[in-house]
């Protein structure tokens, strides 16, 4: 199982990927097996404002539903719309075609609440 | 954690393990969704070792299997498979299961998780000259399903595997091992279920053999998550979500296989009284128009606005691309066309109530 070191990581099982004082979120591998085949990911609105811990979106896979929380304080500046015909990508590609949201971070100094790859990998147990 | 004689493979396969009945089981090897189409297409291997199997012997015997099950035991001859249920007398059910009858004795195939409950249940009804044998621990069960399953199994046996008719089993020889070749299955598909040892080398040997007979036909190991697909895609019941000791055969769906006419069993006089007064709900099988909702076990149903039932089984059904459910609505709101909400993610999305199965065979 694949926990890149340069990204940043959540208990909820996201990983964010920091440019500037934009973030990148998606989901981790390890949270893209516990759900099994990904058949649908409900994104938000662009411009919309979310604040630590609000929940944002919706991963409905075969076998379970999952909700995803914004790691960080922020606007929704861009989302990925390929994942409407191609949701599968978040098990495939789960780090790169497979990500979900780009928020414009208000606060940076919260990323420092993130864990890191190695953290994460202990929190999980792999 | 109890582990099937098919452990070992399943941890080479790299299969995603979850404990289920008190047995490590292989959940999904691979997709879900693939592990589903490759059985409707081709065939697929599912490991359901941990299921139970009661055997029921004595002069007695049909007479007790007749108190304790809903269905018409005395219809099943030799070399036949009944589907049936066992009840409480308050008609509520115990458990769903297959009956085998050997000529000399029963078999009874029940859920893993119901296993020691249905025992005790049984043990409770005991008369006359019957004797119970729990035999689950000693035998390996796999089923073979899918279009392909028939002429990947003939290949590994001399038994005549396109004469036997569907709730139908033959003893004999396969991959050079004595086993139960069952013409039954949980996904609605030609296929076959395979009794055997539970002898590990033997279990490996077995299916060892199956893998390289159906290598042609991209033979593939099948987990839990697609078998339940599968089985909901048929609008078969599942003990524990959409049957338990709080439904009745009748408003499940399994009126078919309550013979209310056999004589007395148990729930029978609870049944005719619910019958007599009509039943308040029945289980019925619904489609969501919404292509991106997908209805779960516990989400309201609604008609009007008004709550009508809760669902018990759902999912994305890989063969129609569309959310799929079982659930309990008011009798009066059962018929097949009506139009109903589920409540999915706070949002009400549209369903409407489809005659099974699902999928079409």
């Amino acid at each position: 199982m694949i926990f890149p070191e340069n990204l940043k990581y959540t208990k909820d099982h996201e990983w964010l990927s920091l440019e500037g004082d934009t973030g990148t979120i998606g989901v981790t591998d390890y949270a893209q097996g516990e759900l099994g085949d990904v058949v649908f990911v409900e994104l938000p609105t662009v411009g919309k404002e979310v604040k630590v811990g609000d929940i944002f979106g919706t991963i409905e896979a075969v076998k379970a539903v999952s909700d995803l929380f914004s790691p960080l304080t922020g606007v929704v500046v861009e989302v990925n719309s390929k994942l409407e015909s191609e949701p599968e990508l978040v098990n495939s590609e789960p780090y790169k075609g497979g990500w979900m949201v780009k928020i414009k971070l208000s606060n940076s100094s919260e990323v420092s609440t993130l864990l890191d790859s190695e953290s994460y990998r202990a929190l999980v147990g792999h | 954690m109890k582990r099937t004689s098919f452990y070992k493979i399943y941890k080479e396969l790299n299969a995603k393990l979850v404990p289920f009945a008190g047995f490590d089981m292989p959940v999904q090897y691979r997709s879900i969704i693939d592990e589903t189409l490759a059985v409707r297409k081709s065939v697929g291997v599912f490991d359901v070792s941990h299921m139970g199997e009661i055997e029921i012997y004595g002069s007695d015997a049909l007479a007790f299997i007749q108190i304790v099950t809903t269905n018409d035991a005395s219809k099943l001859t030799p070399g036949k498979v009944q589907y049936s249920a066992m009840c409480f007398n308050d008609s509520g059910i115990v458990d769903d299961m297959l009956v085998y009858n050997f000529g000399t004795h029963y078999m009874l195939v029940v859920n893993a998780s119901n296993k020691d409950k249905d025992f005790d249940w049984l043990k409770e009804n005991l008369f006359g000259d019957v004797k119970l044998v729990d035999k689950s621990d000693e035998i390996a069960l796999i089923a073979v399903q899918g279009p392909n399953s028939l002429l990947t199994l003939q290949k590994l046996t001399g038994v005549n595997l396109s004469d036997m008719k569907y709730y139908t089993f033959a003893t004999g020889k396969l991959a050079d091992v004595e086993m139960i070749i069952s013409r039954t299955g949980y996904t609605g598909e030609l296929g076959f279920e395979l009794y055997f040892t539970s002898d590990i080398a033997i279990s490996e040997k077995v299916w060892n053999a199956i893998f390289e007979a159906g290598k042609e036909f991209n033979i593939e190991p099948i987990g839990l998550a697609a078998r339940d697909t599968l089985r909901l895609e048929m609008g078969f019941c599942l003990y524990g979500n959409d049957i338990d000791q709080t439904t009745n055969p009748l408003e499940s769906g399994l009126g078919w296989i309550t013979k209310l006419d056999k004589g007395n069993f148990n729930g029978r006089d609870v049944m005719l009284k619910l019958k007599s007064e009509g039943l308040k709900r029945r289980l019925v099988g619904f489609e969501v128009e919404d292509k991106k909702a997908f209805p779960r076990k516990g989400y309201e149903i609604f008609i009007n606005g008004n709550p009508v039932g809760i669902v018990t089984s759902g999912t994305f059904s890989p063969t129609l691309d569309a959310g799929i459910g079982l659930g309990f609505v008011d009798a009066n709101k059962s018929e097949p066309g009506t139009q109903i909400s589920i409540k999915i993610r706070n949002q009400e999305a549209k369903a409407k109530i489809v005659k099974l199965p699902f999928v079409n065979k």
